[in-house]
């Protein structure tokens, strides 16, 4: 009987890990839309193809050397079916011994496939934050390339150091220094932003985006019901990457934590929503959606490296105040001429150290020290190997389109086709 | 016979429509068009980052009318059309040499 109620309790685990892998897959589209809506008409087509290509790079790079190089699973995932076992029935006498070790209660047991699906597609959430950043100039090839760098090498070696609890280069471990970053505020998020920062410090600001003086001309998203769209979607995703990073749900403890992970979730989002949209109106006394969900999703961003422990009144309270940081990072950055159509490395990078240092508040854990060690490390990392990978493109094959296929739109030089032939040529 | 050309707001066009109807109108032409005056456009807000709106748009008309009706129908447009703030628009007259209904050949006022 207790076999039978472990083995219930595998399917669960493998099959809830399965559903949130596939809700974090989705959000792939939501970053399509998002972009696709923040980006002029002219470079839509462009921007998709991106977003599409990226993603399937990302699953590829990680199932070839990305999971071996970070968890360990054997280049191409050889023998990940059965995990070491001789056979089938072998394999589930092996699951069963485990589950009796952990205990109904214990560590969670699952499929080894379905750690895999659940890793991989946190990878491609990582590259997709760097495809917004750079958007509207990079050369759709050059961009393509960094992504097989990003999602076999960069990003295994720092989610190995994290995730996995390996030492930096036989320096220093993470975990001992009391870091903590729950489903990845900075681990994928601050990472992927890292990685755009470094690229667009390369690749400069669109063409008419500053002027000579120093002033910042707008330049209008093409489409905001997508952009909407594009953020709803990665809030419904965001379910599964939160949600599913509590990593069990088949006993109570772990029920109850994957609906508080949910419900803070939900909370965060909501009051980064609210706080942005208030904050935008008072700034600019007109009510900016593009900042209202810029600042849905920094709330997202801020609860995802701790979103079990803290209360529902301090999951909205930190979603809100990274609603906040959120727009003044947005103008800062321009300040600054740092271009970015989308705010992902606002969004993404600024607000997701925001996550990392709020989560010692509410979990004992983790430390402020080891919080900003952590940080130090995955910014220095991905920026760095970044840096290097978007010089040696821009060396050897040049990462920015020419000033006329600026103009024209990429979507005509690169792809060839426009998103919108029948609006734009009447 | 005159024609009368009036700018206007466009969210005005239905009001204009509807007092040079009562004042026995037979007909106008409507575009959609663009343009600046004074003010050479005006900027707009997006993510905190201003950018220049050069052209504003705006709605066209045409009036083709005896002259007796002129002062009338200039009169009814400046009141519909009015608002009293920044781009109410402008009303030009000329005059007007020869008018032809297609469908029959009649001439100037029988063709208006």
């Amino acid at each position: 009987m207790e076999q039978n109620i472990f083995q219930l309790q595998y399917a669960l685990d493998t099959f809830y890990f399965l559903i949130c892998g596939a809700l974090v897959m989705w959000m792939a589209a939501g970053f399509s839309m998002l972009e696709a809506g923040l980006v002029r008409a002219k470079n839509t087509t462009e921007i998709l193809t991106k977003n599409v290509a990226l993603y399937a790079i990302a699953c590829i790079m990680y199932l070839i050397v990305g999971y071996d190089i970070m968890y360990g699973g054997g280049v191409f995932l050889n023998g990940i079916g059965l995990d070491g076992a001789s056979d089938a029935d072998a394999l589930v006498g092996a699951v069963l011994a485990e589950s009796a070790e952990a205990g109904f209660d214990g560590g969670a047991v699952y499929s080894n496939a379905s750690d895999f699906f659940f890793q991989v597609v946190f990878v491609a959430t990582a590259m997709s934050i760097v495809s917004g950043a750079v958007a509207e100039r990079m050369k759709l090839w050059a961009f393509l390339a960094f992504s097989v760098a990003l999602t076999g090498f960069i990003y295994p070696m720092e989610g190995a150091w994290t995730w996995n609890g390996e030492s930096v280069f036989g320096l220093y471990t993470l975990g001992d220094l009391g870091f903590s970053d729950f489903a990845g505020s900075g681990i994928v998020h601050m990472a992927g932003a890292s990685a755009a920062l470094a690229g667009v410090l390369l690749l400069g600001a669109r063409k008419g985006k500053y002027t000579k003086e120093g002033k910042t001309i707008a330049i209008p998203g093409a489409n905001l019901p997508l952009a909407t769209l594009g953020t709803f979607i990665l809030w419904m995703g965001w379910f599964g990457f939160n949600g599913g990073s509590v990593l069990k749900l088949a006993d109570i403890n772990s029920a109850n934590s994957v609906a508080m992970v949910f419900l803070n979730t939900n909370a965060a989002a909501a009051a980064g929503a609210i706080s942005a949209l208030i904050f935008a109106k008072v700034l600019f006394k007109k009510a900016d959606l593009t900042m209202t969900l810029n600042g849905a999703l920094a709330g997202l961003v801020a609860i995802t490296a701790e979103p079990s422990t803290p209360t529902p009144l301090q999951a909205t309270i930190f979603g809100a105040v990274a609603g906040i940081i959120v727009v003044l990072s947005i103008l800062a950055l321009d300040k600054v001429k740092i271009d970015d159509p989308v705010g992902a490395i606002s969004v993404h990078g600024v607000v997701g150290f925001f996550g990392l240092l709020i989560v010692p508040i509410t979990n004992s854990a983790a430390s402020f020290s080891g919080q900003l060690i952590g940080a130090a490390t995955i910014f220095v990392w991905v920026f760095g190997t970044s840096f290097v990978v978007w010089f040696a493109l821009k060396k050897a094959i040049g990462i920015r389109v020419s000033a006329e296929e600026e103009y024209e739109g990429v979507d005509i030089s690169d792809c060839g086709m426009e998103a919108y032939p029948e609006f734009t040529r009447g | 016979m005159k024609i009368v050309s009036a700018i206007i707001k466009p969210f005005k066009l239905d009001d204009v429509r509807e007092a040079i109807s009562e004042i026995g109108v037979e007909g106008i032409t409507v575009s959609e068009v663009k343009g600046f005056g004074r003010q050479k456009g005006h900027t707009e807000l997006y993510r905190g980052a201003e950018y220049q709106v050069d052209f504003l748009p705006k709605v066209k008309l045409e009036i083709a009318v005896n002259d007796d009706v002129v002062e009338r129908l200039v009169e009814t447009i400046t009141t519909a059309a009015y608002t009293g703030k920044i781009g109410d628009g402008k009303i030009f007259v000329c005059n007007l040499e020869q008018a032809i209904r297609i469908r029959t050949g009649e001439q100037d006022s029988e063709a208006l």
